[in-house]
């Protein structure tokens, strides 16, 4: 149980995928303008981190791995179809990101419109085929490890992205040097919050 | 065949800079130039070839599933270049560690066969995709440049900065780890944009 929650503190702060390893700045950078759809995409990533890290891990365990097929036939135990995770983690991601969508468009509209294209694009958010890879190549012993690394990076980026929002939302008052408004100064500022990050680096938990 | 296709997207029309496209990638590896040019290679080769086979069938794929099958093409191509480097370049191959597999869900991709490829012949597809990989290149090379170069002192692993230099040999010099660090790319990239948009007047943002 200990190292459960060490596993989560640790993937929130000292590997937070937005300022450690940079993963999902696309529609991270692009959806940070305003709290209130920052706070909507944050949720539905960590949802959809939450539910592809555990099925994902399931799939690495019982089918791509090496020796992973035994469970059907004891003379499978030399097949290795790891090469083949990237595309059985994608359709995964692809899928649950479907579902994502049609949940909010039935039940939340408003959040719909305002997230737009970024929604289907959750699919191709390297947070998220990150979290699944990084669970591979980290080799996540049990499923509650994994389900709670899925949970705690979604958690990371929902704190990013909502931080940043609320930065840019102040920074839109403020004079800033004409070719460096908008994009060229959001990426000095989340260099800025990364160095800040940073201080989390290094806990031993 | 224009011009253009191949030309605005190195610099003026850059993928990264101007189109805010595949950051992810382009931040994490660029602390070596080694690594750098190896992923700009990945990433361009990937690039032109989807493009390419996507126009090639672009009439024939359903709208309403086309995500799935861009997406299955470009892992195809994606599992061979993991492969292939896996073999003849063990050592880069660990140092890229997860973002090849990455090159998949790279918006660079993504973006530019929704926004080019679907609409246009093979032949400028293939071209509209070798020029935003190398132009997503042009960014990855700058940014590791200066990191490899002020980090560590080398550039391809070549010590640059004079050994006498240093403090321990008496010198005054010491190598600035910030630049090692995540966040400087960040700020690099930022500094680039500055640049760049300083040149391009017509890019910069409305208040």
């Amino acid at each position: 149980m200990q190292d459960l929650i060490s596993l989560f503190v640790k993937s929130i702060f000292v590997d937070n995928m937005v300022f450690a390893y940079f993963l999902g700045m696309c529609s991270y950078l692009a959806v940070s303008k305003n709290i209130k759809t920052a706070i909507g995409l944050g949720t539905a990533v960590i949802f959809v981190l939450g539910v592809t890290l555990p099925v994902n891990y399931l799939l690495n365990k019982y089918v791509l791995s090496e020796g992973a097929l035994v469970w059907l036939n004891p003379d499978y135990a030399g097949i290795d179809l790891s090469f083949l995770s990237f595309i059985i983690f994608i359709a995964v991601i692809a899928s649950i990101t479907q579902l994502v969508e049609m949940v909010v468009e039935k039940f939340s509209p408003g959040l719909y419109n305002s997230l737009g294209i970024f929604l289907p694009l959750i699919a191709v958010n390297c947070a998220i085929l990150g979290g699944s890879l990084f669970m591979q190549e980290r080799a996540y012993e049990t499923l509650a490890q994994a389900t709670v690394f899925g949970l705690g990076s979604g958690l990371g980026w929902f704190l990013a992205i909502v931080a940043l929002a609320a930065i840019r939302e102040k920074l839109s008052y403020s004079n800033v040097p004409a070719p460096l408004r908008g994009l060229g100064l959001t990426f000095i500022v989340v260099g800025l919050m990364g160095i800040a990050f940073m201080s989390f680096m290094g806990i031993k938990l | 065949m224009d011009k253009k296709i191949f030309i605005e997207p190195l610099f003026k029309n850059n993928p990264v800079s101007v189109l805010v496209l595949g950051i992810c990638s382009a931040l994490a590896v660029t602390v070596k130039l080694e690594p750098a040019l190896v992923m700009s290679l990945s990433v361009t080769i990937v690039l032109g070839f989807s493009e390419a086979i996507i126009s090639l069938i672009r009439k024939t794929i359903p709208n309403r599933i086309r995500i799935i099958v861009q997406l299955v093409i470009v892992a195809m191509l994606v599992i061979l270049v993991d492969q292939i480097l896996k073999a003849f370049a063990y050592e880069v191959s660990k140092q890229l560690s997860v973002f090849v597999g990455l090159i998949i869900t790279n918006c660079i991709i993504m973006g530019r066969i929704e926004a080019f490829a679907l609409a246009n012949k093979p032949l400028p597809s293939f071209v509209d995709g070798i020029a935003n990989g190398l132009g997503y290149g042009i960014i990855l090379v700058v940014v590791a440049f200066f990191r490899e170069l002020f980090g560590s002192g080398t550039l391809l692993g070549y010590t640059v900065v004079p050994a006498s230099w240093y403090i321990k040999n008496g010198g005054f010099y010491a190598n600035n780890g910030l630049f090692i660090l995540p966040p400087m790319a960040l700020i690099l990239v930022g500094m680039f944009i500055w640049v760049q948009r300083s040149i391009q007047k017509e890019l910069i943002e409305k208040q």
